[in-house]
């Protein structure tokens, strides 16, 4: 896919985020515009996916996900990307993602397979859980013959959870070499800063210490700084050691207004607040 | 009374172990997990046919329940194994999101539950789980009570889609029901029909209702006494059966009174069949250290408070 499509799509994801958030009056605009960067450039550049049509035109989604590449969500707050890059990507129509957080939706407040969307393999939302998931996925996969890689999306405040230093302790010890764990560093939680409210040190002192391949991707709106890390990523697989990748991203990169605090972790923007932001987020495709 | 006997006593976990050591050929899907208990879980065949198919976790049960969920989305059929308290009560979150809200086939089979873990004390003996399981949505919930119904129980669930809860203990207990028996989720099992009173049990209570029962058949009491392997779903029709034959009932368990076997019957009988009901239960405290046997007669969960359960109910008819 060219650079200009790719960042066509990011920009769109952008407006469904804002507009989804409004929509509802409720959900996380920041944490979700900060890391639809890399989320797009995984299932729009990166991640072998299954393509094959289905009923009403749309991705026939397989649950077991055997010879494609998986990715989970950890931080299912951020909910709106992944709704909004699986409804561009094809899993389903555009037209549900006005459905976000309403009664009798398939898109609730945090990511399920509960009501049978397709795109998701587990719920998330209380956190910590996902690269746990992600792991006994990987070993499925390994178990099964199947050389496609496993990516699981954290939040930098979820790093506080006890449950991933177990997991991080784990994969390195089974040689999990198959899996890209991806960290959303965007400094903030909804206290404040993570520094400021629990501070996780070193993250990448402390992966290394727990035996991970370690990277960065320095600039984390940057699409094309996105691709030429996962790129980076993938080669870094199959060598007895689970890759980190460290994001470096902003929370609400996109809208200005929304950038550089906590404040807009999980708030939604006003009619006034909506207009402002989709005027930095020109529409590239259509609206749903 | 119909007759009971045994030529030899086992530990229900090692009804699981051999079950396992079976799955292992049966079965290329399953997988089994532990956190750093395979000697108490009795999985070792297992692990030496099938090393590829074992994972240790180390002592971290949280990150082994999303690694068995995990697990299931390339098809395999987890067992992730621990200590009774350590995949209940410790992990509920963990179980709650990614397997019974996610609808993973996992089984989470757990031993050492209750007071007759022994020794080790409160800090083990869980009592709160089957409440805890049977609150949570999309679970299924079985309690075997000896190593051949434990053994059918582990190689039925492997053919149930869907996250399953097994629980079994650590003592050794009579082995007195059929080798051959076909394990039914969700169905009761008939142990003896009577006419004066059901005796529901669960677990290693059911030979102490067999006990209780063939005393009370002495005094010329005829007891009803049915097994509820599986606590949930509740298999309310046999339940109810009984209970309009019998108009009363003791419901005997190795966990807390609140929100078990007892309250799954009583919320049963209160919607469709009102009777006088007794509970064989611990009531509401934690348990302590001591062999099984006196913590069994301590805690009032023997034969002998199951016969004074069963006369109290008798007498509020």
């Amino acid at each position: 896919m060219q650079t200009k499509e790719i960042k066509d799509i990011a920009t769109q994801v952008r407006r469904d985020i804002v507009r989804m958030v409004h929509g509802s009056k409720s959900g996380h605009p920041g944490g979700s515009l900060g890391c639809t960067d890399i989320v797009v450039a995984l299932y729009f550049q990166q991640m072998k996916i299954n393509n094959r049509k289905g009923k009403g035109g749309y991705i026939s989604f397989k649950m077991d996900g055997i010879d494609e590449d998986l990715f989970f969500l950890s931080n299912g707050h951020t909910s709106p990307l992944f709704y909004s890059v699986l409804a561009r990507k094809g899993y389903f129509g555009i037209e549900e993602l006005s459905t976000f957080r309403k009664l009798n939706s398939r898109l609730q407040g945090h990511p399920t397979t509960h009501e049978g969307l397709p795109g998701i393999r587990i719920a998330s939302g209380s956190l910590g859980q996902g690269m746990s998931v992600a792991i006994g996925a990987a070993m499925a996969k390994k178990l099964n013959g199947d050389k496609n890689l496993v990516y699981v999306l954290m939040g930098d405040g979820e790093q506080q959870e006890g449950q991933i230093w177990e997991a991080a302790q784990f994969a390195p010890h089974h040689k999990v070499d198959n899996l890209v764990g991806i960290i959303d560093l965007n400094g903030q939680q909804i206290d404040g800063s993570t520094e400021q409210v629990m501070s996780n040190r070193d993250l990448k002192v402390k992966y290394k210490a727990f035996g991970w391949n370690v990277i960065d991707i320095k600039e984390g709106n940057d699409i094309e700084a996105c691709v030429a890390g996962l790129r980076k990523a993938k080669r870094l697989t199959g060598k007895g050691q689970p890759i980190m990748i460290l994001l470096h991203s902003e929370m609400g990169a996109g809208v200005d207004f929304m950038m550089g605090s906590h404040k807009w972790h999980g708030i939604a923007p006003n009619d006034e607040q909506l207009a402002a932001a989709l005027a930095q987020l020109p529409s590239t495709l259509a609206d749903y | 009374m119909k007759k009971y006997t045994y030529t030899e006593s086992k530990d229900t976990r090692s009804g699981f172990g051999d079950a396992m050591t079976e799955l292992g050929e049966s079965h290329p899907n399953v997988v089994a997990l532990c956190a750093d208990l395979v000697g108490s879980l009795k999985i070792a065949p297992f692990i030496k046919n099938h090393p590829e198919r074992f994972i240790q976790t180390g002592i971290a049960e949280a990150n082994m329940m999303g690694i068995a969920a995990g697990l299931t989305i390339g098809g395999k059929i987890p067992y992730a194994t621990t200590f009774a308290n350590f995949g209940s009560g410790r992990v509920y979150d963990q179980i709650r999101q990614s397997i019974a809200y996610s609808d993973k086939n996992v089984k989470v089979a757990v031993s050492h539950a209750g007071l007759t873990l022994g020794e080790d004390g409160a800090t083990h003996q869980i009592l709160e789980d089957l409440a805890m399981m049977r609150a949570m949505p999309n679970m299924t919930v079985i309690n075997p009570c000896d190593y051949n119904q434990t053994k059918a129980a582990t190689k039925a669930v492997a053919d149930f889609e869907g996250p399953v809860y097994l629980r079994f203990g650590r003592p050794v207990v009579p082995v007195f029901t059929p080798a051959d028996q076909k394990f039914e989720i969700g169905k009761a099992w008939m142990v003896n029909e009577g006419k004066d009173v059901t005796i529901i049990a669960t677990g290693h209570l059911v030979w102490e209702a067999i006990k209780a029962g063939e005393a009370l058949a002495e005094e010329g009491i005829d007891a009803e006494i049915i097994n509820i392997h599986t606590i949930k779903p509740l298999d309310t029709a046999a339940i109810l059966k009984s209970v309009k034959k019998t108009k009363c009932v003791v419901t005997c368990e190795e966990h807390q009174a609140n929100g078990g076997l007892g309250d799954a019957v009583a919320q049963t009988l209160a919607q469709e069949f009102l009777a006088p009901q007794e509970y064989i239960a611990v009531k509401d405290s934690f348990g302590e250290s001591g062999t099984p046997e006196q913590l069994m007669v301590k805690y009032g969960l023997d034969s002998k408070n199951i016969i004074a359960a069963v006369k109290k109910v008798i007498a509020r008819k």
